[in-house]
């Protein structure tokens, strides 16, 4: 079968794959720089193509408690939405890890604090990866670099979702979400009945039979030592993610002597960067991570064996970088370049970032 | 190969489906694509562009500050983007309200008058389309069935008996552009 | 004559009541004289008579019936507060043929989740709202709720309810009542036998509309808080009868999508 490619923005191949993948639902709330998602999910009328149920609700803070309700039900379920509204849904979040529900979560960031701007931005890497709302949580997150990476990491996020019952958010950004590129689309898979959702999910809330005990979806427990206990739990779940779900990608980095550590849209003005450098004869290398929870700390450590030192390169004041700079054990210098509020940074500026904070530093 | 185009003007004048048209173009001859549209505070003043890159290879930054071309279609993005063009690149631009027409020696400028001609033949709306046409002319960097194909895919099947209409405006731009 | 024991009672033949099978072994949090556990005990028995235990999903709210699921033998989600409806929102839509409700306070649906439950409302959902409405916070210890009444003591407004600084008491009920997405609207109580037997009457109408689909049914039960109200049970229903009843009056609203003229 010949494959099928279409030019699409991040934000409509997202939508196009939540349906694609079999997902039972989404629901959301227009903002920009994510509103494609939503308007493309109405357009398709995905309950005739797959039965799935999309719904905008009255807020984010509804569309991720319906996330919840949906998850808890054994139910594939996504949302999606920038920076502010993804601040709103913080709460939800907590619950829906705390309740141990796999849920998919999109945030194509845009310029903070508050309203900010509605332009690129990669200032929600904390949030994101360090839990976000309240208590000791963490998603897998995981980073597209590229509208068919947007495409991909949605049956991705369900799969590592189910597979460990947390919810995976894709971190994107204003320029992966509104940037066409070429998408090879996957086939239709078929949505799963209530026989298999409820084999998948034994322990979902789709109606108590006589044969077994009632499925209770929470996350509380008033008692402090089993309420340490399910914390410890979820710690062991993390070990486990670090260990088997690091993803990353390697380029140029054989012969390199600089690396420049970038995720997202950052890494595709690296890769224009790092052309320039090593058009001026500097052996410059990417390590861009896929995953930045699980984070490729491994990678980074031994590569500052050989190289001479990271730049960074993110549109924040600076985040990612100390999770470098505690993979790099201070064995190299890490420095930071970024710039902020919805601009984007140039591979010219990049080059001098490197140039004057790394090799001249 | 590798082609990085900025497409700019006002906002109605076509700028992001021409982009769309000419991206699905590479990507219907085996192309790798990017289409990234501004949609910053810039929209708001009524100014649209749009980034347009056809590689061979796989594209690294679809955001540029250096253009091997750029396609030009009011006075504001004449002046944000001229010196935005590689030396040795290419300008193509629409003199329709144009008072301070490009100056730089170090690249090729072409202009096409689309807006008159449009105007006079009563078919604003493949207004973009000419360009379209004058920069294939310049640059054939994809083919003409490869155009049909990807203005096929762009357009809704609704509006498909409007194609015709697009491939005469692509010629008619092809026939117009002249280099200054 | 041979002395009577325990087991010559406990035979079939002296039945006259007994626990709903829907309702679990656990011994119940709830204070006494609370209304909660009757209110259990009727969605229970509803349940129970409708033989729709596995066709059962149910929403828990954060207040004092945050620990519902102890007590009901059924599939239950615990929400965040105020949030409910959006959960029963999409249960609902994604097993369409389930019975769904939600049990929530005042605080809960009429202060945190108000906009979660006026547009679950004015969705039309075809969910059942179990409202209990007893004018206080009373699992955080007697704080004052949306539907406090004008001068009614309570923690944070200790001199009474000043109309001027906090507000007025919300009837959300009658607010729900005039949205088009609700189809059956009414105000219980529980706090005699009559009434607790009119209550149970509107939770099994609330339930049965489900099989409808032609929105949602809210059933508000006011009740009492004698820990908050700081009132023994008994005075506390007198003080419910006096008080609440005229702000909170009772009775249907809303029946098969009309407004009741009164």
């Amino acid at each position: 079968m010949e494959k099928e490619l279409r030019l699409m923005k991040g934000n409509e191949a997202v939508a196009e794959a939540a349906i694609r993948s079999g997902a039972d639902a989404y629901f959301g709330y227009p903002i920009t720089p994510q509103s494609e998602v939503i308007e493309y999910l109405m357009a398709q009328e995905p309950h005739k193509r797959t039965g799935m149920v999309v719904l905008q609700a009255e807020s984010e803070v509804a569309a991720i408690n319906m996330i919840y309700g949906a998850a808890a039900c054994g139910k594939m379920a996504m949302t999606s939405s920038s920076s502010p509204g993804i601040s709103l849904k913080q709460e939800g979040i907590s619950y829906i890890a705390g309740a141990e529900l796999p849920c998919l979560i999109m945030n194509c960031v845009r310029g903070g604090p508050g309203l900010g701007t509605i332009q690129p931005a990669q200032s929600d890497y904390f949030q994101s990866t360090k839990g976000g709302g309240h208590g000791d949580y963490r998603l897998v997150v995981l980073a597209p670099a590229s509208v068919q990476e947007m495409y991909d990491f949605v049956e991705i996020g369900f799969d590592l979702a189910f597979k460990y019952r947390n919810p995976v958010m894709i971190l994107a950004d204003g320029i992966i979400g509104q940037m066409m590129e070429k998408v090879e689309i996957g086939p239709q898979k078929v949505r799963r009945t209530m026989e298999e959702v409820i084999k998948q999910c034994p322990w979902g809330t789709t109606g108590k039979p006589t044969t077994r005990e009632r499925n209770i979806i929470t996350s509380l427990d008033l008692v402090a030592s089993r309420q340490e206990a399910f914390n410890l739990k979820l710690v062991k779940k993390y070990d486990e993610i670090k260990e088997k779900e690091v993803k990353y990608e390697l380029i140029n980095c054989d012969d390199a002597e600089y690396i420049i550590v970038a995720y997202g849209s950052s890494a595709r003005l690296s890769m224009k960067a790092m052309d320039l450098l090593r058009a001026k004869g500097i052996k410059t290398g990417i390590v861009r991570p896929i995953t930045l929870f699980p984070f490729p700390s491994k990678v980074l450590f031994d590569l500052a064996d050989r190289v001479k030192g990271f730049l960074t390169v993110e549109m924040s004041t600076g985040q990612m970088v100390e999770d470098v700079r505690l993979a790099v054990q201070f064995k190299k210098p890490v420095e930071h370049y970024g710039r902020v509020g919805g601009v984007i940074p140039s591979p010219e500026e990049i080059v001098n970032a490197l140039e004057q904070k790394i090799i001249g530093g | 190969m590798t082609e990085e185009i900025i497409i700019a003007g006002f906002g109605g004048q076509g700028v992001l489906s021409m982009g769309k048209i000419l991206a699905y173009s590479g990507l219907m001859q085996g192309q790798e694509v990017s289409w990234m549209p501004s949609y910053g505070p810039e929209m708001r003043g009524g100014t649209s562009n749009v980034t347009v890159i056809i590689s061979d290879e796989r594209i690294s930054s679809p955001i540029l500050t250096k253009y091997d071309t750029a396609i030009i279609l009011n006075q504001q993005s004449l002046d944000k983007f001229e010196c935005m063009v590689k030396p040795g690149g290419t300008l193509l631009y629409d003199p329709n309200g144009i008072t301070r027409h490009p100056e730089r020696k170090d690249i090729s400028i072409y202009k096409v008058a689309a807006t008159q001609k449009a105007t006079e033949m009563g078919a604003v709306k493949v207004f973009n389309m000419m360009v379209l046409g004058s920069y294939l002319k310049i640059k054939p960097i994809v083919k003409m069935e490869n155009v049909i194909k990807g203005l096929k895919k762009s357009i809704p099947a609704r509006n498909h008996h409007l194609i015709p209409m697009n491939e005469q405006a692509i010629e008619i731009g092809m026939k117009e552009v002249q280099q200054v | 004559m041979a002395e009577i024991t325990i087991k010559d009672i406990i035979k079939e033949e002296n039945l006259v009541y007994k626990k709903s099978k829907v309702l679990t072994n656990n011994t119940m949090s709830y204070c006494p004289g609370c209304g909660h556990g009757t209110a259990h005990r009727l969605i229970a028995e509803v349940i129970e008579e409708m033989d729709i235990q596995s066709e059962t999903v149910g929403v828990c709210p954060v207040g004092c019936s945050v620990l519902m699921y102890n007590f009901l033998d059924l599939d239950m989600q615990q929400a965040a507060h105020g949030r409910a409806p959006a959960l029963a929102t999409a249960i609902k839509r994604l097993m369409p043929e389930k019975f769904v409700f939600t049990y929530q306070g005042d605080g809960d649906l009429a202060a945190i989740g108000t906009a979660e439950t006026i547009h679950a409302c004015n969705r039309g959902e075809n969910i059942t709202i179990i409202f209990v409405n007893n004018g206080i916070y009373g699992m955080t210890g007697g704080q004052m709720a949306p539907t406090t009444l004008k001068g009614m003591p309570a923690s944070t407004c200790p001199y009474g309810r000043d109309i001027e600084m906090m507000g007025n008491p919300l009837k959300m009920t009658e607010l729900v009542s005039h949205l088009a997405g609700t189809y059956y609207v009414t105000r219980q109580s529980v706090h005699s036998p009559a009434n607790v037997r009119k209550a149970k009457k509107a939770i099994r109408q609330a339930f049965e509309n489900q099989k409808l689909k032609r929105g949602v049914s809210f059933v508000e039960i006011v009740s009492n808080c004698n820990s908050g109200w700081k009132l023994p049970p008994v005075k506390a229903n007198e003080w419910m009868v006096e008080n609440m009843f005229p702000f909170y009056p009772l009775g249907d609203i809303k029946v098969d999508g009309q407004l009741v003229t009164k």
